[in-house]
């Protein structure tokens, strides 16, 4: 039963299939920015990396308030995994945006102009710390419990992330908006595309990473039954 | 009526302890000069005008005072078990999460009380103006709500003392910052149509922090 649910074989499929095709899209299908010219393309995964990590909080979160209800240990391990990615996309949006911010705002890290930069560090600290509160804590149930509720008060601090540049005038310009994008009707439908992309990705680890952890659990039980 | 009552009996056994032994605020005041003098010395040899400083030295070291509070008053507890004779008293946890936080508050404000007046005379401020404090009243609110979930949390792993800090220092970021801008601007003469997006600020993470704290602390405890 374990095998035929948690194998992400198609989905693995897929992933790699849109992720070529976001390639393409990208590089060969997309108009060059008139002002940043080729640089501006790291927009595409700077965005959709930046999505990732704020999605993969939010099951964080939500996993949090479900294993705080059912108890079930499967909602923690997907927590946990849903927090893994998110630290490794964020960090992946600050290095981007980095690269990114280096040519058009002439610094790496111009985070004394732009709250969103101080923001997404702390976002960041917050779940090293959770990663830390777990590896601090010995008691499998304890863990799972602190975890959950760490998960659900840290996730204050994406929407501040994403609404910052919204309330404080900044650098960052506002993609999503109901009027205009300032994006070609082209780069919109290729931005679209890498989103979803980068979340077909999203779901492929999250799939792989809950596997590994319910493979390690029966691995622990065969060795505590054989050695009891 | 009953929860209001039961946290203010928590709050009351909280300071009758505090007031026999005089641990905590004897060694706040101590703790608190400390840092005020480091910071003044330290930056005095390259800031020509520390007096820019002080919002920042004052938010720095009211966070560093609220968390070795926050942490001694749940090592308290949790040491030698105090929190599970309180956990078997018939009252609601949300009771006890409220007498909890409340006590910190207390503490924490008591601390802030002793600290202003010092600030104020070393770096030739008048800090005691309405709204710097009720910035700091709000930043300290924030803090004490989720300070008390987190310290409680930190209590129960290994290397506590280490733990709190991480945990709580960046959750309570843009609360210490709204508070920092807060302060700064009222310092610079800023009117309250300006200051005003800080307040709204402060009382929203306050709300948040409340609520979901308040939510959760029975899954804290409980084990």
């Amino acid at each position: 039963m374990m095998k035929s649910i948690w194998k992400a074989g198609p989905l693995l499929w897929l992933s790699a299939l849109t992720m070529i095709a976001a390639l393409c899209l990208v590089f060969l299908y997309a108009p060059t920015e008139r002002t940043m010219g080729d640089v501006q393309k790291i927009f595409y995964f700077h965005v959709s990396s930046a999505w990732v990590g704020f999605f993969a909080f939010f099951v964080t979160f939500v996993a949090g308030i479900v294993y705080l209800r059912t108890k079930k240990r499967l909602w923690d391990i997907a927590g946990h995994a849903a927090s893994e990615i998110g630290v490794v996309f964020t960090a992946m949006a600050v290095l981007t945006g980095s690269i990114w911010a280096k040519p058009t705002w002439n610094a790496w890290y111009p985070w004394e102009q732009e709250p969103r930069l101080i923001l997404i560090s702390i976002l960041l600290l917050i779940y090293f710390a959770y990663h830390m509160l777990r590896a601090f804590l010995r008691d499998p149930e304890q863990r799972a419990r602190f975890a959950a509720v760490y998960g659900i008060v840290a996730f204050t601090g994406v929407p501040l992330t994403f609404m910052s540049i919204r309330w404080w005038q900044s650098l960052h310009p506002v993609v999503f908006e109901s009027e205009s994008s300032g994006l070609t009707p082209v780069m919109l439908w290729t931005f679209l595309f890498c989103l979803l992309t980068f979340t077909i990705l999203f779901f492929v680890l999250l799939i792989q990473r809950c596997r590994l952890s319910i493979l390690t659990d029966q691995a622990e039980d065969l060795k505590r039954r054989v050695l009891h | 009526m009953n929860t209001i009552r039961s946290a203010l009996t928590i709050v009351w056994k909280d300071m009758i302890a505090e007031w026999r032994t005089k641990e905590m605020f004897s060694s706040m005041f101590v703790f608190i000069l400390l840092v005020i003098v480091i910071f003044k010395f330290s930056f005095d040899l390259r800031v020509s005008n520390a007096t820019l400083l002080v919002p920042g030295i004052l938010w720095a070291a009211l966070t560093f005072a609220g968390t070795l509070q926050l942490g001694r008053a749940a090592s308290l507890e949790v040491e030698d078990a105090h929190i599970d004779g309180l956990l078997l008293a018939p009252v609601p946890r949300s009771a006890i999460y409220v007498g909890k936080a409340l006590g910190n508050l207390v503490f924490m404000s008591i601390t802030e009380l002793i600290m202003l007046p010092i600030f104020s005379a070393l770096f030739n401020l008048n800090l005691f103006r309405p709204l710097i404090l009720l910035a700091v009243l709000l930043g300290t609110v924030g803090f004490a709500s989720v300070g008390t979930l987190l310290s409680t949390m930190a209590a129960h792993s290994r290397a506590r003392e280490v733990m709190l800090p991480v945990l709580l220092f960046p959750i309570v970021l843009p609360v210490v910052i709204a508070a920092v801008k807060l302060t700064a601007g009222v310092l610079d003469g800023g009117v309250w149509q300006e200051l005003a997006v800080w307040v709204r600020f402060l009382i929203a993470f306050d709300v948040v922090f409340l609520v979901i704290s308040l939510m959760t602390f029975r899954f804290v405890v409980e084990g």
